[in-house]
This record gives C-alpha cells, sequence and structure tokens, in this order.
C-alpha cells in the first residue's frame, strides 16, 4: 500500500493517534524485558549490556555492590533516564522507552524511593487518596469527590500497611518505618502491575524488618515486586529468585543459596557477608 | 461542588461574615452619619479602604501560588497591572471628546504624540464587555505563555523566583516606552466615568468599594475552593515531592499551570478594580519593588492561609498610609524590620499566632470537660 492509500484509508485510526490503554499483555510470561540496554554518563558505563526478565507474579530481589547499576536500572524503568541503546518493554505491548514517567506511572509501574518520600503536609489518608488509580487530569482532580468505594479502597490499603489507627495524623510525625510502609501502601493504591521497591528496610529496626519483608512476600502474586536491597539477611527471608548486578551487567540469577555459593559472586563480594 | 465546598467550612464562614460586616458598617456609617460626626466615614477613607481591599485579593493570589503551589512569584504585580491596563483603556475610551483636546476617537496622550489612528489594540476597549474579558483574558494569557515555558523545562525554586522578577521589570521598561501606546511614564489617568457612572462621585467611590469587597469574597472562595479539593491536595504535594507526585501519575507542570493561571487572572481582577479608585495606572504598577511588597504582606499575614494574606496586606498597608504620612523615609526601614522581626518571631505570620492562640484555648476546655464529665460519673 502507497503512502497516500495510508493516510486516504478513513476507515480506521492511525497508528500513532491511537491511545496506548490497552492493558499490560502478559501471555509470554514475562511483564518486564530488559534487552542489551547500555547507559553512560559522562564517559562511565552505568549499565552494560543488561538483560533481565521479570516474571508476572514475581518477587524477584536485585543485589550488588554499590555503583552496580541498581539505581539507575529501576531509573530507566520508570523513564526517568534514558538509555543510549536497548530495549525495554513492559509485557509484549508496550515499549516504556516511548513513554513518559506519568505514562509509565498510569501503566501498573509503581516505584519506591530509597529515601522515603511521602507528603508530609498531608495525612496518611490523603496521601493514599492523592495515589489512588483515578482520572489524574486537572479539572477531574478539582472536582473529585471521595466515594465510599474509594475510601474503602483506602481502608483496606491502611489495613494492608498496619496503618490504620494513624489515618488522621500528619505523614510528617510518622516514624521512619511507618513512612516506608505509607509509601509501599501509596503504590498498592495505584493497583501497579509491577512494584519497584528501592532499598525498603535501609534505617529500620528489627521488628520493623520482619513486618516489611510479610508485607512484600504477601504483596507477590497478586503483583511482581523487584526489590533492590543490600541488607543481605533481608533478602534471604524474602527472595525465591535473586539476581547479582556487577558494573552494569547481572553476574549471576538463581536461588539465595545458588547465588551466595557461585565464585564470581563471592569474589565481587569479598569481605562482605554473602 | 468544589466552589460551594469552602462555605460548609466554619473558617470561610466567619472570614465571609467578617468582610461583609465590614462592609455593610462602613457603607451605614458613610452614608446616614452626620458629616462633624467622630463616626462619619469620609469618601476619602472610604476609597482607600477599597484600595486595601484590592491588594487583599492580591494578596491571595499570591498565597495561592506561594502557600500552596511553593511558587514564589516575585512578579504578581505584572498581572496586577495588566488588568489594571486593560481597565484603564476602557476608562481611556469613554473620555471620548471630554479631554484636553477633544479628540471624540483619540485618547489625549495620543494626540499629544501626533498619532492619526487608534493602535490595533485599542480596538474593543470602548465596549466594557470585551474591556471586563480583557481584564481576566490578558494577565491569564500572559501566565498560561511564561508558564508553559517555565514549568515545562522545570524550572523551580530561585530560578522561577528571578525569572518573574524579570519578567516584570522588562514589562515595566517596555511599558514606559511612549511607543508602546499605553502613555508611557504618565500611563492612563484622568478618567471620567465607569458603566456611565461618575467617578467623582461619592455614590461611585462607595459602590466601587463594596464591589472591591465583593470581588475579594469571591476571589477567597475560589482560591478556597481550589485548595480544599483533592487538586489542593496536590498542589500539596507537588510543592512538597515534586517526584513523588510525578510519579504517582499528576502533571506536575499541568497543576502548577492551572493555578498559576488561576492566581494570574484573579491578580488582574485586583488591578482593574485598582485603577479606578486611584484613578491613575502607570509603569510604576510593574516596578519589581512592587511585586516584592505583596509577597511582604503574604508573609506577615502567614502563608498557606489565605485570610493570613488578607490580614497581612490590609495591616501593612494601613501601616504604611500611616507612617508615610508622619515619617515618610522611615517607612521602608519599618517595613524592612517588620519582615525581619516576623521571619524570626513568627515564621508563620500572623495567621500563625492566631492558630497557635486558638489551640491553646481549646486545650483548656477539654480537660475542663472531662473532669465534668468524671464529675457527673
Amino acid at each position: 500500500m502507497s503512502l497516500f492509500e495510508e493516510f486516504a484509508n478513513r476507515d480506521r485510526v492511525f497508528e500513532f493517534l491511537t491511545p496506548v490503554e490497552s492493558p499490560v499483555d502478559v501471555r509470554h510470561g514475562p511483564i518486564l524485558y530488559l534487552e542489551d540496554v547500555n547507559v553512560s554518563f559522562d564517559g562511565f558505563k552505568a549499565i552494560n549490556n543488561l538483560n533481565l526478565t521479570i516474571d508476572d507474579g514475581e518477587l524477584r530481589c536485585i543485589i550488588g555492590p554499590n555503583g552496580a547499576g541498581k539505581t539507575t536500572m529501576m531509573d530507566i524503568i520508570t523513564g526517568k533516564t534514558a538509555p543510549d541503546t536497548g530495549s525495554v518493554w513492559f509485557g509484549s505491548r508496550h515499549n516504556l522507552l516511548r513513554m513518559n514517567e506519568p505514562e509509565i506511572a498510569s501503566l501498573g509501574i509503581g516505584r519506591k524511593f530509597q529515601k522515603p518520600t511521602v507528603f508530609e503536609a498531608l495525612t496518611v489518608f490523603e496521601n493514599l487518596e492523592l495515589a489512588m488509580a483515578t482520572d489524574k487530569r486537572i479539572i477531574p482532580t478539582l472536582r473529585a469527590i471521595m466515594r465510599p468505594e474509594y475510601r474503602e479502597r483506602i481502608d483496606e490499603v491502611l489495613e494492608t500497611i498496619g496503618l490504620k489507627d494513624l489515618r488522621d495524623n500528619l505523614a510528617g510525625i510518622l516514624s521512619h518505618g511507618q513512612k516506608q510502609w505509607l509509601e509501599i501502601g501509596m503504590l498498592l493504591m495505584q493497583k501497579p502491575r509491577l512494584l519497584l521497591v528501592d532499598e525498603p528496610v535501609a534505617g529500620m529496626t528489627e521488628q520493623e524488618m520482619e513486618r516489611t519483608a510479610e508485607l512484600l512476600t504477601s504483596l507477590a502474586g497478586k503483583q511482581s515486586v523487584v526489590v533492590v536491597e543490600h541488607d543481605m539477611g533481608f533478602v534471604r527471608s524474602i527472595a525465591r529468585k535473586v539476581t547479582v548486578l556487577h558494573q552494569g551487567s547481572v553476574l549471576a540469577e538463581g536461588s539465595m543459596d545458588q547465588v551466595s555459593n557461585d565464585p564470581e559472586v563471592i569474589k565481587v563480594y569479598l569481605g562482605e557477608e554473602a | 461542588m468544589w466552589l460551594t465546598r469552602p462555605l460548609r467550612e466554619r473558617s470561610t464562614q466567619l472570614f465571609l461574615g467578617v468582610l461583609f460586616a465590614a462592609l455593610a458598617v462602613v457603607t451605614l456609617l458613610h452614608l446616614t452619619m452626620p458629616e462633624d460626626s467622630p463616626f462619619y466615614v469620609s469618601s476619602f477613607t472610604v476609597t482607600l479602604m477599597g484600595k486595601y481591599l484590592c491588594y487583599a485579593l492580591l494578596a491571595v493570589a499570591v498565597d495561592l501560588v506561594w502557600g500552596y503551589l511553593g511558587i514564589l512569584s516575585l512578579g504578581h504585580g505584572a498581572f496586577f497591572a495588566l488588568g489594571g491596563y486593560a481597565m484603564g483603556m476602557y476608562l481611556m475610551r469613554q473620555i471620548g471628546d471630554r479631554g484636553t483636546y477633544g479628540d471624540p476617537i483619540l485618547p489625549d496622550f495620543m494626540v499629544f504624540l501626533n498619532w492619526q489612528e487608534l493602535p490595533w489594540f485599542w480596538h474593543g476597549f470602548d465596549m466594557a464587555w470585551f474591556a471586563f474579558l480583557m481584564v481576566i483574558l490578558a494577565p491569564g494569557l500572559l501566565a498560561l505563555v511564561f508558564g508553559f515555558l517555565a514549568f515545562r523545562s522545570r524550572v523551580t525554586g530561585v530560578y522561577l523566583s528571578i525569572i518573574t522578577q524579570a519578567l516584570t521589570f522588562a514589562l515595566m521598561l517596555a511599558f514606559f516606552r511612549n511607543e508602546m501606546g499605553f502613555g508611557g511614564n504618565n500611563g492612563l489617568t484622568d478618567f471620567r466615568d465607569l458603566l456611565g457612572f461618575n467617578l467623582r462621585t461619592d455614590a461611585t467611590r462607595l459602590g466601587l468599594f463594596i464591589a472591591s469587597g465583593i470581588a475579594l469574597a469571591i476571589g477567597y472562595l475560589i482560591c478556597r475552593g481550589i485548595v480544599t479539593s483533592k487538586l489542593g491536595r496536590v498542589s500539596v504535594a507537588c510543592r512538597d515531592a515534586e517526584a513523588r507526585a510525578r510519579f504517582l501519575g499528576y502533571r506536575v507542570e499541568r497543576v502548577q499551570l492551572f493555578v498559576f493561571v488561576v492566581s494570574a487572572m484573579i491578580a488582574g481582577v485586583a488591578g482593574a478594580l485598582y485603577v479606578p479608585q486611584v484613578g491613575i495606572i502607570n509603569p510604576s504598577e510593574f516596578s519589581p519593588i512592587f511585586s516584592i511588597e505583596i509577597v511582604v504582606w503574604v508573609a506577615l499575614g502567614g502563608r498557606a492561609t489565605l485570610y493570613g494574606a488578607v490580614i497581612g496586606a490590609i495591616l501593612v498597608n494601613y501601616a504604611k498610609t500611616v507612617f508615610t504620612g508622619v515619617m515618610p523615609d522611615a517607612w521602608l526601614f519599618l517595613l524592612g524590620g517588620l519582615f525581619v522581626l516576623v521571619t524570626v518571631f513568627l515564621p508563620r505570620g500572623i495567621a500563625g499566632l492566631l492558630a497557635s492562640r486558638r489551640k491553646k484555648q481549646d486545650e483548656p476546655t477539654d480537660t475542663d470537660s472531662d473532669t465534668g464529665k468524671e464529675a457527673t460519673a
């Protein structure tokens, strides 16, 4: 068909005009697929031929020494950083490299930052309200009202993250651990397909860590969860499958026992408990 | 509806109650008291208070973007002045052939500059509806274009504040030029009537005062409606953790743009009501100092409360009227000193002081009711 016929054909919408609303296609298994991704900052290769596949409903831990490219990888998936080369697919239908941050967020990828970032001047309830998967455009947001089903959904999440009694407190007065849970709760409000969690237990007490492990394992299955973590004890307590990153590429992948007996991994983590 | 929601709030009811009571009292005293009575409110005072109300509306607009969106605009005087110029152009066209040179179409300054015909952008301003539309549209359009460019490039914080200063400064220089067609450094003045009412009569002055009060009430309601809506909470979210808001799926730059444009339009209305009351509009309203002064009013009154901005604007301007009369040279030092004192001792402004006092009063009553319960039990 010539280009003219292509444009003259009026019984269909041009491909570039169709909105990307179609549901995430996970019929082939993987929900996230990174292939041959490369990123360099001022000549420093932060990500070097990275290949990574996350299956739907999986709980995956990603470990690696400082500078292994863990956070950069998260930045690429969420659209904050554009890779130099490579491809990143969400399901087998959505090319993440062609979308910006809000589009990727509304597609169902939620991200938890290293440092807990909640809206401190708003209450716990309001934090969850803003995170809810609703119409995020200006005028609908201005006219939004609190519907009973929204309230139920928020209460449900408050129950899951264990902050029910603190719902009307300002998020600013929460403890460090509680802020982390609130942030995970905010991600859950978006009904994400994929949760990216960056160092969830940094600075947590022993009990808080246990609660967090419970929370994350309870989420897996309903949604895919990718956890980036330094704390080996914590990774051991939740991990089914672990990926080790080193200098921007995958060094080893497998169960925690497999990985921690891998000679390459031991070399990289030499002197560290692994 | 988002606009009527604030009416159910106690703070809004209180604010509107006080505002309308003040309007009613001033009107009554002005109309009924004999001129030699100590309670008589002169026409001069009525106009002065109308001016304060316009400033208060402007301060509310600034508080909306600064307090709730975290955008410190040091150029809101530009939107105020644009609204004022739109009104001024209408008032100039209303003079008709009663000007010094008696030209039926051309305002005096154009005749003086030997211009033969009206510049294109002066057309339409002889019609009130068009001029009033421009009062809102001109500042709104400037804010839209400026905000679109600034927020899209994610310019925030100090850099944005500096650009807003540059914006108003550039406009001031432009409006000073005679070739711009806005009367150069003399601006627009010698107004006669508005909608057929003679601007020099007491009744019109009173009417403008009441109109300013009503505009303040409506502007306050609009701002309050926005900040109590979900969009208001999103604004606060963008203010405190922009990246988080973006990852939640909000278009931060659009939120900023929307609120900024609304704020600029409100500032424009304030300027339009201000001009017929002071009788002149000239480029000095664009001066960076004026825009900074507005921010000082809001800071003094208390950020992110809206009513604090109103209190701050009225108090500072009242003080300005008093002190520039008594010691004209000391005023700027006093204003600076006041700003420093408030920043150090009252970081949340006068509104913060009121809020903490109310809390203190509430606490003892709580314990009182507790002991009361125990006694009855």
